[in-house]
């Protein structure tokens, strides 16, 4: 109460006096708003970044750096926002840019070269960079269709388990999608159509799946917790699709919190349809100009360190890149393995996403 | 006057003009061609009609519902009368994250106009129209209803001796002195439907669109700075064309009125008429404000072991990892921003209503319109705006706590100049003039005629500015700030999280957020003084 008091008495004289004292007023409790000082390290990361605030502070005794994170909207807002203030960059590393977006933040020159200590743990496959280093694979999330295992079991009907299946009129109305251009897994899921079924392929498709009853939300949220009967959340709204666009890791997710913990994946409330999944990596990068260069590389090879990905998968709910990370026991039984994994060049979706985006809107929203 | 000036240059003009600019300049040359490009293309006509034709109707429906709220919450007396206005102001500063799903658990499948009637509205217009109701009711009975409870009512009596039928002393007298504040109030309501964001992207889905969300896409999603540059200088221009309008119609209404203490003016309904009227008001106030409130608070509390606070409890521990910190501590960060915001609104604001009743001409008008323009310009162009100019030390604020309350009290300032001007410039400058004739000077002037009269406006401004500055959400959401969520960010967090417990325990801090704002309004609506009944 009492700082609420000072603060709020600071801000009253700041607004009083105008410009000529803001410089006074922008810092909180003497630390320099800037980061100017060598002992601090800033990570500017999307709203989802987390990190359990032990295996931080492990990191911030074992290399005497302050770490400071700096949370700005969605992933995409957030990439867009470093783009914007690259230069002079909000703070020293980068988390959170995923390879839908990453040829848009490597052409504007977001980051700098820097190879971390440890890659030669991180498979080949999902550093996209190769070449030079620019940016670093931290972790891997798949979108996929989610099931509600017990609307099928009552109908007694499998669920779906390809791309295929889902046109299938005994699937009918029952899908719920997001809004490719407003949603990070909605555009995963078009994403996921066009490598599987090619430039033209994939708009024959999304008529078929419109006809079979497809219906678009705008965003993860809604979809998730109003329109799809096996979340928790969708149970109370008496939704009633059993499929929906989510990750593959989201029906580990219902069992965490879920109140009364299923034993067995028999039990859980959700599944996979594994054959219909897109890959998505996120990847960590230096920022140019960063004012904490030394602090940064120590941050990025923390970040690919074991004990960061030990940590990683049950706070943000993705898997660990580094082949030597423990993937936690509720994503190994309650997860699944995709079969069937759709993946696509960078430059490819740079390329193509106005124009499928474009295409894919007067096809199915309009 | 040179405070407000300098605050809304600095944090307002100087920023969404950068960013506009950013868009429209490609290596220093101007492309004001993109202009046209943009306005031709189909889509973003779209866009513009079904952004017009909303905001209409939703003005419309606003004032026709909440005007007999206002009136009933000004000339009424009866039980429970400040929890109720406390309550109809909780809408306003719920974040749309909530509202939208409240409302979806209303009128979307198996909610419950589905199961008494199967109706279902969610993916229909009226979804959105009503939620827009829903919101901005309190702005009319708020403002309407504060002016009209310090009318007194003697003028009109005095008409209807001298002859005037019931109506005629009404349209004569009454409604004239009311014009300004109705206009205003509209004013308000058309804006904020105008630049509706949250509402719109929930319960429109993905066909419906309006001009802030076209904006919010264009720039935090595709990058596309041309054409969200574009957007916002329309947005802008239709803005300033509303507020030049509005700002005619009040100089030609506006006059010296007699005001008496809300206290004498009030008293208890009689006759069928009057009380039908109320039963009336309560019964929109139950349907259209209550339920969805009460949609909430029932979601807080269903836990899989049938009812009970579980998920209120889940909120104080840290197990959940969606945050650093206890979800419950968001409260707190919530409320500290809210002072602040309250402060430099309320500091800005009333410097501002200060100067505009002293000074009359062109410029003060102009003045007066330019601290309307945030309300109508998108916390996107704003938020980016400030990432991209105040970057630079003395300046470098990005990353410090004072840039939230300051976006905040950027759209508290309009409520606080709003909600004082009406009442200010209805103080007879004679009362003034006389103060200084026996020797005051202009301070005490000020602190011994205007404060006591507006001392009821300031509260009512404050109670605005700090509960906008409670639910808001888009600014707070746009400024990249360490880990200390508000109420609002820490709600959509959850929200944006699969699993039982993360929904239940949005729901729990829906539902604290909600019992926050009651309290704070109520607590602002209790603190009276008795000194407005001295003049």
């Amino acid at each position: 109460m009492n700082i609420t008091f000072r603060r709020a008495l600071g801000t009253v004289l700041c607004g009083a006096l105008g410009a000529s004292a803001l410089a006074a007023c922008g810092s909180d409790s003497g630390d320099k708003a800037s980061g100017g000082d060598s002992k601090t390290v800033t990570l500017v990361s999307h709203s989802s970044f987390n990190v359990t605030p032990e295996v931080l502070k492990d990191f911030e005794k074992a290399s005497g750096y302050k770490v400071k994170v700096l949370k700005s909207g969605d992933a995409g807002e957030a990439v867009n926002k470093a783009i914007l203030s690259k230069g002079n960059p909000q703070g020293d590393v980068f988390f959170g840019v995923d390879n839908t977006l990453l040829s848009r933040a490597l052409d504007n020159g977001l980051f700098t070269s820097y190879e971390a200590k440890g890659l030669d743990r991180i498979p080949e496959g999902v550093q996209l960079d190769k070449g030079e280093h620019r940016v670093t694979p931290i972790d891997t999330g798949d979108i996929c269709v989610n099931y509600d295992k017990k609307y099928f079991a009552d109908k007694k009907l499998a669920p779906p388990q390809s791309f295929d299946d889902l046109i299938k009129p005994e699937y009918k109305d029952m899908l719920v999608v997001e809004n490719a251009a407003t949603s990070s897994p909605g555009l995963g899921f078009l994403l996921g159509t066009a490598a599987k079924y090619g430039d033209d392929g994939w708009q024959e498709y999304w008529t078929k799946l419109k006809a079979n009853g497809v219906k678009v939300i705008d965003g993860w949220e809604q979809a998730y917790n109003e329109e799809f009967s096996g979340s928790a959340g969708g149970k109370k709204a008496k939704a009633d699709r059993p499929l929906v666009v989510s990750y593959a890791s989201s029906p580990p997710v219902e069992v965490v919190y879920a109140k009364d913990k299923p034993k067995t994946a028999e039990d859980a409330p959700t599944g996979v349809a594994t054959g219909t999944c897109f890959q998505q990596i996120e990847f960590a990068g230096l920022l140019s100009g960063a004012k904490n260069e030394k602090g940064g590389k120590a941050l990025l090879d923390f970040l690919i360190s074991k004990k960061f990905q030990d940590d990683m998968p049950l706070n943000m709910f993705v898997n660990p890149v580094a082949k030597d990370a423990q993937v936690p026991e509720v994503f190994t039984k309650f997860g699944a393995q995709a079969t069937d994994l759709q993946t696509m060049d960078p430059k490819r979706i740079a390329d193509n996403r106005e124009k499928w985006l474009k295409s894919w809107q007067s096809l199915v929203v309009k | 006057m040179i405070v407000p000036v300098v605050f809304f240059g600095l944090f307002f003009a100087y920023p969404v003009a950068a960013i506009v600019g950013r868009g429209l300049k490609a290596d220093g040359v101007w492309r004001f061609g993109r202009i046209v490009d943009v306005l031709t293309e189909p889509d973003i006509l779209h866009v513009l009609w079904f952004t017009t034709w909303q905001a209409l109707a939703s003005t419309a429906l606003t004032l026709l519902i909440a005007l007999p709220g206002a009136y009933v919450f000004a000339r009424f007396d009866f039980p429970g009368k400040q929890l109720l206005r406390a309550v109809v102001t909780v809408p306003f500063v719920l974040p749309t994250v909530v509202v939208g799903t409240a409302f979806l658990a209303l009128l979307g499948r198996g909610g419950m106009l589905d199961e008494l009637w199967g109706v279902r509205l969610d993916t229909t217009v009226w979804a959105i129209l009503l939620a827009h109701v829903f919101f901005n009711y309190a702005v009319v009975v708020r403002t309407v209803g504060g002016l009209w409870s310090q009318l007194d009512p003697r003028q009109e009596e005095a008409a209807r001796v001298l002859g005037a039928s019931r109506f005629a002393a009404w349209r004569k007298v009454t409604l004239p002195a009311l014009g300004p504040a109705v206009a205003a109030a509209a004013l308000m309501v058309f804006l904020f439907t105008f630049s509706s964001f949250g509402v719109v992207m929930i319960l429109g889905g993905p066909t419906f669109s309006t001009l802030e969300v076209e904006i919010y896409r264009q720039t935090a999603q595709l990058l596309a700075l041309d054409t969200a540059a574009v957007l916002t200088i329309v947005q802008f221009a239709a803005v300033s064309l509303i507020l030049a309008v509005h700002a005619w119609t009040v100089r030609r209404r506006e006059t010296a009125l007699k005001l008496v203490d809300p206290a004498r003016t009030s008293r208890r309904p009689r006759g069928a008429g009057q009380w039908g009227l109320l039963g009336f008001v309560l019964l929109t106030v139950l349907v259209l404000i209550l339920v969805p409130l009460g949609v909430l608070v029932e979601r807080s509390l269903s836990t899989s072991e049938g009812y009970g606070f579980g998920y209120f409890r889940a909120l104080t521990s840290n197990e959940g990892g969606a945050f650093l910190v206890p979800p419950i501590e968001a409260i707190g960060n919530s409320l500290q921003y809210a002072a602040a915001a309250t402060a430099i609104a309320l500091a800005i604001g009333g410097l501002a209503a200060a100067a505009l009743t002293r000074k009359a001409g062109r410029l003060v008008r102009g003045f007066d319109a330019l601290l309307m323009l945030p309300l109508g310009v998108s916390a996107v162009t704003v938020g980016f705006g400030f990432l991209i100019t105040l970057d630079k030390p003395p300046l470098d604020l990005r990353a410090s706590w004072i840039l939230v309350p300051l976006a905040q009290a950027l759209v508290g300032v309009p409520f606080v100049v709003r909600t004082m001007l009406p009442v200010l410039r209805a103080v007879d400058g004679r009362l003034r003039e006389a103060a200084a004739v026996l020797g005051a000077s202009p301070w005490r002037v000020w602190r011994e005629v205007d404060l006591p009269m507006v001392r009821r406006a300031l509260l009512v401004a404050a109670g605005f500015a700090f509960a906008v500055s409670l639910g808001e959400f888009g600014a707070t959401v746009f400024i990249a700030r360490a880990d200390n969520p508000t109420l609002p960010v820490a709600v959509a967090t959850l929200l944006g999280r699969a699993g039982e417990l993360n929904y239940g325990q949005a729901m729990a801090l829906s539902t604290i957020l909600m019992v926050v704002c009651a309290v704070s309004l109520l607590l602002l609506e209790r603190v009276r003084t008795d000194r407005t009944g001295e003049f």
